[in-house]
Order: C-alpha cells, then sequence, then structure tokens
C-alpha cells in the first residue's frame, strides 16, 4: 500500500461494491462466480452482474459484485473495490473507484494511478503464478484463483468455504482440486506475509439466507418448463436467452429419461432460425404436447408471422423472450424491457398476447411452469418475458416450491369418448361462452373431430370462409377469450402506504428490486408511495382500479419510449397526463437512486441529496 | 370457402381391408381451376392410402400457401389438417412428428413454398430426416397471385406473357438427394400408373421421402412455350420404367426381364419393384442418381421413378433417442419430477 491515502479509507461491513475488470475468455468467470458464491455461502446477500461484451476473446469484461446485509438486489452504482486484471481499462476502472475506496491491481507491472483518494493494493500475481506454476495455461487461468485467495484475509471471507467450493466445482475432476488450492494459497499467503488486512471493508457472517438460493432467471425458466411438463423445446441460439433451452435440457436430461428404457421423455430441436424454432414448437402444441420455444427481441420479429397463425388458429404456445438492448441488433449483451409493444401485439392484423412479467428466478420458474397451463387453457400463445440482467445474472432468490397436489390444467381437450357423445364438433364452436372452443388432437377419433387448422378466415367449423361477418364474430370471439385470459393471469402485487392520497407507482420485471430500494429511500425521506407490480397482460380488474384510484403514477421501466405505459393508455383508455414515465435504457441494470431521485423531486419539488 | 361433397355411397364400390372405399378417403370440393394437375395428385393420394388400407385418421396432412397448399382440403376428409404459412410447413412437421411419431404426415407443398420462401426449412427437415411425406406439386409458377415465375422454372421457359425466365431452376430431387433425403422420386400428375405405386412407397418408407411431381398449372403455365405443360412434359418425360408396389407377403406379378428390375424393401416388408431403363442405375447409389438426374437434364429429358432411396436411414425421433411412447400421451406422473427432487435442485443451488 505505497500511495498516501489523503481521504479516510471507507469503512463498511457486510455493504460494498466489488468490481472485478477481466479480459474475456481469460477464464475469470469461474473465479469471480466463486467470489460471489463464498459471501452468499456466508449468509450475506449479494447481487452479481455480468457485464460482458459480444465477444469470445480478448475485450473488456466485468463482474461486479453488490454486498448488502440488508439485501437490496438491484444494482447500486458506485465501485468501493475495484479488481483491476486489465490494463486495457486501468484508467476507466480506477476512475470509477469511490472516494476512500480500494484498487487491487496485478502489480507484477507497477503503475501509478493519480488517485491518492484511495488505498492501492499492489499484488505481483502474474509473477507469483510464474513462480509457482510451470504449464502456461496454469499460469494465466490461476492468476484468477489467486486474487480471490488475496481478497480472502482482506476481506476477511471465510477461507473454508473457499475451499469447499473448490472441492464441490471440482467433484468430477478431483486432480483440479491440488492446483486450485494450491492458486487459491498463493493470493492468501502473499497478503498474509506482505499486507496489511484486513481492509476498511469486510464481511462477516450473517446466515440471513437460510431458505435462499443463488440462481439465474434462464436457469430457473428451464427448471420451470420441466416442471411444467413441457416435452418438446426447440431453439435458435441468441444471447441472452440461449441458456434458456441449455437449462431446460440440463434437467430434462437428469430428471426427465425414462427408468426403464433410458429413453429420452423430451427432446430439444436447435432450430435453423427463430421461424423454424417457433413452428415447431407450434407444430409440437397442436400435437398435444406441451412445447416451447426461447429466444429475444430480433427472434421475437422473426416469429411474428407465426405468432398471428397461433393466435388465430388457437394453438398453444409458450414463449421466452428474454430481452436485451434494442432495436436491431441493438446491445446483445445489455439488458432493456424494450419488447413489451412488440410482445402484446406481434405479428399483423388485430392480435393481441397473454404476456407473463417474472420479477426475479424464482418468478421464472412458477410462471415458466404456469405459462404451460395458461397456453393450453387459453389455446394461445403465452410469453414469459424476462429480461438479461434476470435472465444471466445469480440472483439471491426464494428456494423454489412446488405443490405436488396441483394438476396440470391441458385444456378443453376432447378424447374419443367424448366425441362419441357428440352430434355436433365444431373447433371453433364457444360453447361455454368464454370465448374457449373445445380441441381436438390429430388422430383421436375414427370417425369424430378432424377438422382444418388454418391462418385463413373460418367459421365455427374450421370451415375456410369469406364471410365478412363470421370473421367478425371469431375476431369479436376472441376478445372475449382475452377478457378470460385476465382472470387468470397472475395478479398485480399492490402494497399501498399508510398515507391517503399518496401517488402511485407502476413497475415490472427486472425493475422491482430497484424499485423496492427506492421506495425506502423514498420513505426515509418523507415521501410515500403506492406501490403496483404488474405481472400479466391482459391488465385484470385490480390494475384499473389500482389506476383510477391514484391521480398521478409513475411508471417505470427500462425503455425509451414508455412501453408499458403506452399498453396501459391504449387498453384502458388512460390519459396520458395521469401516468408519468420515468425510463432508464442505457443497457445497465436501473439503480434505486435514479428513481428515488425522479420521484422525490417530482413530489417534493426540490433535489434529492443522497 | 369449403365446400363438402354429399356422402352418397354405392353399393357396389370396392372395399379395401378396412371395408372402406375410395369415397371415405375423398375430402372437400376442390376449388382449384378445372383440368389442374394438384387434383389429379389428389386423387392418386386417394387412391394410394386405399390400397394401403390406411386409416384416415392417423393422417395428418400439412401445408405451407399457394395452389398446392389448398390441396389437402380436397382428400383424406377424416384426417386432421393444417394449413400454415408460406413455406413453413416442415417446421409444423418437424415438432407434429416428435410429439406423435404414430401418425403418418403428408406434407403437400408447392415450388413457391419449397423452392422460394420456404427452401430453408424444405432443406433442413430433410437433413433431420423428419419422417414424412413431403409432396410438391411443381408447376414453376406462382398460380394465386397470377403466373408469376416460381424457382423451378426453366431457364428457355416463358411465362403466359411472353417474357422469359432469366434465372436457372433449381432441381429440387437433385437438391433433396445431396441433403440426404432417404427416398427421392419425381413423377408427373398425368401419369397415374407411376405416381401411385411412388406414393405407396413413400408412405411405407421411414424418413423423409420426396415426391417432386410436376403438375401442370392450366392458367397461367401450360401454354406452348413453357416447359411444364402437359404437352410438354408427355414429349420429354423419361420414365424410369414401370414401378410396381409390392404389399408385405404378395408375390410379385411383374415380368420384367432378367436383369431389368430392381428391388427395393421398405420398411415395414412391402416393396417396391422398378424396371430399369438402364441397367447399370442403382437406385441405392446417391451419386450415380444424381448423375442419371444430371445427364438426362442436358439431354433435355426429364427423368421420372424412383431416384433414389436409402432404406437404411434413422429418422428423427430415433436419432434423438426419444420413447415408443408418443411424447404427447405422457402424463403428469411422468413429466414431473415433484417436489422431493426439487428440494434437492434447490440444495445444490444454495
Amino acid at each position: 500500500m505505497e500511495n498516501p491515502v489523503k481521504v479516510d479509507p471507507i469503512n463498511s461491513l457486510n455493504d460494498f461494491v466489488i468490481k472485478f475488470a477481466n479480459v474475456n475468455g481469460t477464464g475469470s468467470a469461474s473465479a469471480n462466480q466463486m467470489f460471489a458464491k463464498s459471501i452468499f455461502r456466508m449468509g450475506i446477500p449479494i447481487s452479481p452482474k455480468n457485464i460482458f461484451p459480444s465477444n469470445i476473446q480478448g475485450l473488456p469484461t466485468w463482474f461486479e459484485v453488490r454486498v448488502n446485509n440488508k439485501g437490496y438486489l438491484g444494482s447500486r452504482g458506485g465501485v468501493d473495490i475495484a479488481v483491476a486484471m486489465n490494463p486495457q481499462t486501468y484508467t476507466q476502472d480506477v476512475e470509477e473507484i469511490s472516494e476512500g475506496g480500494y484498487l487491487l491491481y496485478d502489480s507484477t507491472w507497477k503503475r501509478n494511478f493519480n488517485r491518492d483518494d484511495i488505498t492501492v493494493i499492489e499484488i505481483p500475481l502474474t509473477q507469483l503464478c510464474v513462480d509457482s506454476f510451470t504449464n502456461a495455461k496454469q499460469r494465466a487461468l490461476f492468476k484468477n484463483i489467486a486474487y480471490v485467495g488475496a481478497l480472502s484475509p482482506l476481506l476477511e471471507i471465510e477461507y473454508e468455504v473457499l475451499e469447499k467450493l473448490i472441492s464441490e466445482q471440482f467433484v468430477s475432476k478431483p486432480a483440479l482440486i491440488e492446483p486450485n488450492i494450491k492458486a487459491l494459497n498463493i493470493g492468501r499467503d502473499y497478503v498474509l506475509k506482505n499486507l496489511p488486512y484486513p481492509l476498511g471493508i469486510n464481511v462477516k457472517r450473517e446466515d440471513k439466507l437460510k431458505d435462499k438460493i443463488l440462481v439465474s432467471g434462464n436457469d430457473a425458466c428451464g427448471l420451470g418448463a420441466v416442471y411444467g411438463g413441457a416435452t418438446f423445446c426447440s431453439w435458435y441460439p441468441i444471447t441472452p436467452s440461449t441458456s434458456v433451452a441449455e437449462g431446460f435440457e440440463k434437467y430434462a436430461s437428469k430428471y426427465r429419461v425414462d427408468p426403464q428404457t433410458g429413453k429420452n421423455n423430451y427432446i430439444s430441436v436447435q432450430a435453423e432460425d427463430e421461424l423454424a424454432a417457433v413452428g415447431m414448437a407450434i407444430g409440437a402444441n397442436w400435437n398435444g404436447a406441451r412445447g416451447f420455444t426461447a429466444t429475444s427481441g430480433p427472434g421475437i420479429s422473426l416469429m411474428s408471422e407465426f405468432l398471428g397463425l397461433a393466435y388465430f388458429a388457437e394453438v398453444p404456445l409458450v414463449i421466452f423472450n428474454i430481452q436485451r438492448g434494442g432495436p436491431s441488433t441493438g446491445m446483445p449483451t445489455r439488458t432493456q424491457q424494450s419488447d413489451i409493444l412488440s410482445c402484446a401485439y406481434a405479428s399483423h392484423g388485430d392480435t393481441k398476447h397473454v404476456l407473463l412479467f417474472p420479477e426475479d428466478p424464482q418468478e421464472c420458474f412458477e410462471f415458466s411452469a404456469e405459462a404451460f397451463n395458461l397456453a393450453e387453457r387459453l389455446q394461445t400463445p403465452v410469453f414469459v418475458i424476462s429480461d438479461l440482467d434476470i435472465g444471466m445474472n445469480d440472483w439471491v432468490t426464494d428456494k423454489f416450491d412446488w405443490d405436488d397436489e396441483q394438476k396440470y390444467d391441458r385444456g378443453k381437450v376432447l378424447k374419443a369418448e367424448d366425441l362419441d357423445k357428440m352430434d355436433n364438433f365444431g373447433r371453433y364452436l364457444d360453447v361455454d361462452d368464454d370465448g374457449i372452443c373445445y380441441r381436438t388432437y390429430p388422430g383421436t377419433h375414427p370417425e369424430k373431430g378432424a377438422f382444418f387448422t388454418r391462418g385463413t378466415s373460418h367459421d365455427e367449423y374450421a370451415r375456410y370462409t369469406e364471410n365478412g361477418d363470421i370473421n367478425e364474430q371469431t375476431l369479436t370471439r376472441l376478445v372475449k377469450k382475452f377478457r378470460t385470459a385476465s382472470e387468470l393471469v397472475p395478479d398485480p402485487i399492490i402494497n399501498l402506504s399508510e398515507k391517503q392520497g399518496s401517488s402511485g407507482v407502476i413497475f415490472y420485471g427486472s425493475t422491482s428490486a430497484a424499485m423496492y430500494e427506492a421506495k425506502d429511500i423514498l420513505n426515509e425521506n418523507n415521501i410515500e408511495v403506492d406501490l403496483m407490480r404488474i405481472r400479466s397482460f391482459p391488465f385484470n380488474l385490480d390494475v384499473w382500479e389500482f389506476i383510477e384510484n391514484h391521480d398521478l403514477i409513475y411508471v417505470i421501466e427500462q425503455n425509451r419510449d414508455s412501453q408499458m405505459r403506452t399498453l396501459i393508455m391504449a387498453e384502458g383508455g388512460i390519459s396520458a397526463e395521469k401516468l408519468r414515465s420515468l425510463v432508464w435504457f442505457n443497457g445497465d441494470p436501473i439503480q434505486a437512486k435514479f428513481i428515488a431521485k425522479k420521484i422525490y423531486e417530482r413530489e417534493s419539488q426540490q433535489a434529492l441529496i443522497t | 370457402m369449403s365446400y363438402f361433397k354429399p356422402i352418397n355411397k354405392h353399393p357396389n364400390l370396392e372395399k379395401n381391408k378396412l371395408g372402406l372405399t375410395r369415397r371415405d378417403y375423398e375430402g372437400g370440393v376442390s376449388t382449384l381451376c378445372a383440368g389442374c394437375g394438384h387434383d389429379s395428385i389428389s386423387a392418386c393420394i386417394i387412391e394410394a392410402c386405399f390400397r394401403l388400407n390406411i386409416e384416415a385418421y392417423k393422417v395428418a396432412k400439412l401445408s405451407g400457401i399457394g395452389c398446392s397448399s389448398k390441396a389437402p382440403a380436397y382428400f383424406l376428409n377424416a384426417s386432421h389438417g393444417f394449413n400454415s404459412v408460406h413455406g413453413r410447413m416442415p417446421s409444423i412437421a418437424t415438432g407434429a412428428n416428435c410429439a406423435n411419431e404414430d401418425l403418418l404426415y403428408l406434407g403437400v407443398s408447392g415450388d413457391g413454398d419449397s423452392a422460394s420462401i420456404g427452401i430453408g426449412q424444405f432443406i433442413h427437415a430433410i437433413r433431420r430426416q423428419v419422417n414424412m411425406v413431403y409432396f410438391v406439386e411443381n408447376n414453376g409458377t406462382y398460380g394465386l397471385t397470377k403466373g408469376q415465375f416460381s424457382a423451378t422454372n426453366d431457364l428457355e421457359s416463358k411465362n403466359k406473357y411472353g417474357e422469359d425466365n432469366l434465372f436457372p431452376p433449381i432441381d429440387l430431387t437433385s437438391m433433396a438427394i445431396q441433403m440426404g433425403a432417404s427416398y427421392v422420386a419425381r413423377s408427373f400428375s398425368g401419369d397415374r400408373d407411376q405416381l401411385v405405386p411412388l406414393i405407396m412407397g413413400a408412405i411405407q418408407h421411414k424418413g423423409f421421402a420426396l415426391l417432386d411431381i410436376i403438375s401442370p398449372c392450366v392458367t397461367f403455365n401450360n401454354h406452348d412455350s413453357s416447359t411444364k405443360s402437359y404437352d410438354y412434359i408427355r414429349n420429354h418425360n423419361e420414365a424410369m420404367g414401370k414401378t410396381d408396389f409390392v404389399p408385405l407377403g404378395e408375390e410379385i406379378k411383374t415380368n420384367y426381364d432378367d436383369g431389368s428390375s430392381v428391388e427395393v424393401k421398405l420398411h415395414d416388408g412391402s416393396r417396391l419393384s422398378l424396371e430399369k431403363i438402364d441397367h447399370n442405375f442403382d437406385p441405392t447409389d446417391a451419386g450415380k442418381s444424381l448423375e442419371l438426374i444430371r445427364e438426362k437434364d442436358k439431354e433435355g429429358k426429364i427423368i421420372t421413378g424412383l431416384l433414389y432411396v436409402d432404406n437404411k436411414c434413422k429418422p428423427l425421433t430415433e436419432i434423438m433417442d426419444l420413447p415408443d411412447k408418443p411424447l404427447n400421451t405422457l402424463e403428469q406422473d411422468e413429466l414431473c419430477p415433484g417436489s422431493e427432487i426439487l428440494e434437492e435442485i434447490n440444495k445444490g443451488l444454495s
């Protein structure tokens, strides 16, 4: 620690942000994840974020971990400790460090960073690894483990936790345990012998996370699809959704193989493009198998024609849209909530689709499984709309829960014995007056129940018709079905303040973590707000009632054009003045400070100093 | 509009082993132009299904968009049909096939549907060896939009308005052989004797079967300067020789000269017996098949018949190791791992 520090170093227990700056493709990801998991294992809430380029090797990549004992999981902003392993980005990485913060860098090549307000920790990581390992690949790779080892005494991370994580990680490759432990020790021993420790920032076991797990949203979606009974997955690789299909395959290959025959009770097809991916999923659903596809914004654009067919021909379908930065190719490795409208009204003609908005991996699991019930009940596409932030980052989330008593809702499907009792089967007859008609799977009955599925206008018996009145009736019935949908989709979560006449706040999806924290900041500054977290579209009566009961509502979202606000205005005829748009769309996860500041300024007519 | 025929069954109509008559395999009234080749193909499909004693409700008829794609409404009324979007029938077929491989999948497409907008899906369905019969009702023109050239139209051909086609054709049979289609035949809608056994063979074949059927468009592409007109095809068709379908357990009754016929065994044990026009030709050799197609093309001939067959191929569902029980019949207890396993998974994530 060479530089004389002109500002008092930050002192903080279990509450800080650490950011690792690496070069992608150098093996840093698993070391950084191990660091995050060690803090999680000590029972302290964390929120790790990958900030990565759309590239495989050589470009800068960052991994940021917010450690927060209050359990705020949104992005905080600012950096208290930087672990700078990429000389390309030194300037930016050092500049970001808060006053009083800390910088750890590889001092094999010494630098002067011209910051007299931070503590610089010099560890010659490259030199240490060159001295200890002979293999060139290991020398490069173990630098990462070595800095995690160094952080153990510096931050007081329990060393046994790190050791255990290594032995768990390499349980199937035990030969790798020893060199990894050795690398861990190299960093740790260097600190113990040469540097003062611990830092002013440190961690201490809290055991706050007994019923929590650490998992990404995409993994949770994949698992939810297995629990939801999906047997068919078709997908085309696209960031950030690919790991949904991979998650499905991972869990299905473990829990969906027939114990007697060893055969797969599922199939996952990597399609030639998104058009084929959605087409295959529609084909499987048409035939009575629960099928889904996973994609991101560009994929939704490509799938649109087929989505209109599934809507109009009334074929169940589940689509996961893991949103990324748009428009066009946009920012493939950054997050946004900018496909709300393109999903709500996907495809030409009058179409409307059911959307679900999970806020975290636990809800990804729950909604993923439920989406298959809704799709079959409603015989229509159902979108699970997540984003890169939820999908590709690990989150501290409630344990997954499953009720074995709850049965799948396979919807209105007629079996051969049902058809035997019927004289008049019409695929699109609204027998129950809820807009949902009865369908049959191909191959059900030798004489009855066959029909022709088509995207052309059709009558109640699925026959082609160019009769305008009949087509109008079909389109009107689909609106009725959409009303039925509003009664079946997840309710909004409403949290009213004590104070009458508070302004309302509407938010959804990955904005939630930042919003919960923003609410606390606002409360500390004597501003009360009523919260409504939208969890689905179509909106139900609770949503409309909340809007009706508030004179002013902030709609917070991560897109430029306030798409959720537009959807609310369009669907409910709500006036523009009532809904105040509050948007963040730079591709990074939204921050509580930003939300609190904006609301505070508007509510109190003065600036918020945090 | 869909029109259905009144069902008046003549008591003396021939019945198959299921006790069904040809009328039982019919569909709605065709709204295609009088004389359209596609209607002849529908009639051949009806005949093939009748002769093979197919249970119509165990058939799924799939199509894209175009005149050809309307055709599934005109045969097998007791089957489910799916008229999807332009060029995308192969993906519907792939998904449907994986969900229930017990059905017979008849995909009906056209040259616009398969050689242009849907060429990608066409190729990939072949590559994946989807177990289906894929009909291309090939008329070299876009009929529904009134006569534009399609990608299978020959270079020297003209359209109805006298304009030249400037681009060379895509030959779907050669492409299919190269992509790994395991049953590839070309035929002519006007040659019922050839087409019916080829369809029967394709139905009994396990794997991707392509039937590229030249099917003249009487309204837009049947004029003197068209190479897909009835007259042109009749004058330039070089049939591979007679094709006979021999059901399982029946004797071959055809009488060819020694060495002039070849037998192809199909998955269910039935056989196709092909009269050879060329003693060197071997329909199980993809290289020879491609050579023959190319040679005949150079001579200005359209070679028809069974061009290629690979009866050892593995269909998609086998490649992917799917269970014998169709995926769409699996129940919740077979699908959902349950709460105990979830607790294990939770432990692994904590």
